[in-house]
């Protein structure tokens, strides 16, 4: 079965989230791999480590334009005979497979969580995380769009061939006259180590014991809703109904009550930690570990824990 | 300006989620229904905003049967104009962008908006395939927009940041938060609602592409397990050695 794959490369890297696509597609068939931007050989090379055989890439288009990628997506399916489209569920996925989708007239599934199960309907998060729902495809050509982090990765050995693709893309949408990049260096949707805080933290100024923490750990910082409403922190930090939904190994929640609203973005978490100083919090009820505690006195603790078994390790 | 914004229905947040029928149907016993948020409090408002400013005409469209009745009326007590119901059960999101797309063809409008999500199946498919059905630019993930004549500039979200483009109508754009705030209908919107327009149209020829066969329910969480306050040597050991986390 020939599958094609597309990842955004736009940050010149290979991410998290494209390796995994990468791999999942590689566990359904042989798996090429579609891509665009200026990225050198090397990075893509990569792939090869996570099962991809072929890589095309286009090096002309250089923007997220959704029109322009689904039309060098089509392009690159129809060269290799796909019958299965993978990409991840992350903002370029959302925004290009459904087009892809579309024009095709192929089934979409978005969200996948797993592999395609032996009856070939694929497990996806519904419901905001609440339940899972089994999805038949019922064309001949399929597009999957995989939830970052939901099958995770393991690189091994390989070689992947690199090529360059050229396609018809058709107009351009948009110019895009701005780009802001966000600062840090875990991206959150991709992350497997969260350390979140809320309005318990008291305000921007304290921030500074939950980046030391999630520094310790390697991990990728996020914050509930009103603490990103009200300005003390980016608002793509925001997880939650209305944020992002993330589903990292672990996620350290602190100075947040837990929200039915809250929890809607992060249920899909394997391991919950919540450090609250009032019991009755509703958060705990969804928590694997629990700290009845303030977060001005149990990050730093927790930070030199952290510390002390990286040390040892 | 003409818009159109597409409003789904969706369970209250707050709904609990069950399933009947051998866990292929939603069991929808006790579940209060609410216009999906995305497209209530950012697509929606966002464009009624802009005819406040630039003149033009709000339309709704839903895809779905006589029960949405109620959380259409909600969207024209909020300020849309009219409404339109293509009169069928929600299928999928192809049948649904499809039946949306046609509506738009023979009507004819400068913006189609979405929101970025619906909160029950969490799909973010409807309006890249309305755009694709259409043969229109798509921005999706669009945290604000802004209209001069009949260029736009939006921020939108992309992987590892945001961007700021800009295009001319028309297109179709996908509403995340920021795009504007939520309102709260009054009693005027209420009472005026009742006498708008809601336009019910048979639904057009299509095929599903996908069918939801089954669901299931995550396994219940196992119990809370509490660490002291003073031991934050347990709490990694834990994450550590019994979770393996970290």
């Amino acid at each position: 079965m020939s599958v094609l794959v597309y990842i955004d490369t736009l940050s010149g890297k290979v991410t998290k989230s494209a390796m995994e696509a990468v791999q999942y597609g590689s566990m359904i068939g042989e798996t090429t791999v579609v891509t665009n931007g200026s990225i050198s050989d090397g990075e893509l090379a990569k792939l090869g480590g996570v099962g991809a055989q072929k890589i095309l890439v286009n090096r002309a288009l250089t923007s997220t334009d959704a029109a322009q990628v689904s039309r060098l997506v089509k392009a690159a399916a129809s060269s290799v005979n796909a019958t299965t489209i993978v990409f991840s569920q992350d903002l370029t996925g959302k925004a290009v497979a459904p087009r892809v989708s579309a024009s095709l007239k192929a089934g979409l599934v978005s969200g996948a969580i797993a592999l395609p199960q032996s009856d070939g309907s694929v497990p996806v998060n519904v419901f905001s995380g609440k339940a899972v729902g089994k999805v038949n495809v019922k064309t001949a050509i399929k597009v999957i769009a995989l939830t970052p982090n939901a099958v995770g990765v393991k690189p091994g050995e390989g070689n992947a061939v690199v090529e360059e693709f050229s396609a018809d893309l058709g107009e351009v949408s948009y110019t895009v006259k701005e780009i802001k990049k966000q600062e840090g260096d875990v991206l959150l949707p991709e992350a497997e180590l969260v350390v979140s805080a809320g309005r318990g933290l008291k305000g921007p100024e304290n921030w500074g014991i939950v980046e030391d923490l999630a520094k310790s750990l390697g991990a990728a910082t996020a914050c509930s809703r009103p603490v990103a409403d009200i300005g003390w922190r980016p608002h793509h930090e925001h997880v939650g109904q209305t944020g992002v939904a993330i589903r990292p190994n672990l996620y350290i929640a602190a100075g947040i009550s837990g929200a039915i609203q809250h929890l809607a973005g992060v249920n899909g978490s394997k391991v919950i930690v919540v450090i609250n100083t009032d019991p009755e919090a509703p958060f705990f009820k969804a928590a694997d570990y629990g700290v009845i505690g303030d977060a001005f006195e149990v990050l730093p603790k927790l930070t030199a824990e952290i510390n002390k078994l990286k040390a040892q390790n | 300006m003409k818009l159109l914004v597409c409003i789904s229905k969706s369970p209250d947040t707050t709904s609990k989620i069950d399933f009947t029928n051998n866990y292929t149907e939603f069991n929808e016993a006790g579940v209060q229904y609410i216009v999906n948020p995305y497209d209530e409090w950012y697509a929606l408002v966002r464009a009624l905003e802009l005819k406040e400013q630039n003149g033009g005409s709000v339309t709704t469209i839903t895809v779905g049967t006589a029960n949405d009745d109620a959380i259409i009326r909600k969207a024209l007590a909020i300020g849309a104009d009219n409404a339109v119901r293509i009169d069928a059960a929600a299928g999928d999101a192809y049948f649904t962008a499809f039946q949306i797309a046609e509506y738009a063809k023979v009507n004819g409008f400068d913006i189609v908006f979405t929101g970025k999500e619906t909160i029950n199946y969490n799909g973010s498919q409807v309006g890249g395939m309305i755009a694709e059905l259409l043969d229109q630019p798509f921005v999706s993930l669009a945290t604000s927009l802004e209209m001069n004549g009949n260029t736009a500039t939006i921020s939108k979200e992309m992987v590892g940041g945001d961007e700021v483009v800009e295009l001319s109508t028309p297109f179709v754009v996908s509403a995340a938060k920021g795009m504007a705030e939520q309102r709260i209908p009054n009693m005027r919107g209420i009472m005026a609602a009742r006498t708008k327009p809601l336009e019910v149209i048979p639904a057009a020829a299509c095929d599903h592409l996908v069918v939801f066969e089954s669901y299931e329910l995550p396994a219940a969480k196992s119990a809370c397990k509490y660490v002291d306050a003073d031991n934050m040597a347990e709490l990694v050991s834990l994450l550590h050695n019994e979770a393996k986390v970290i």
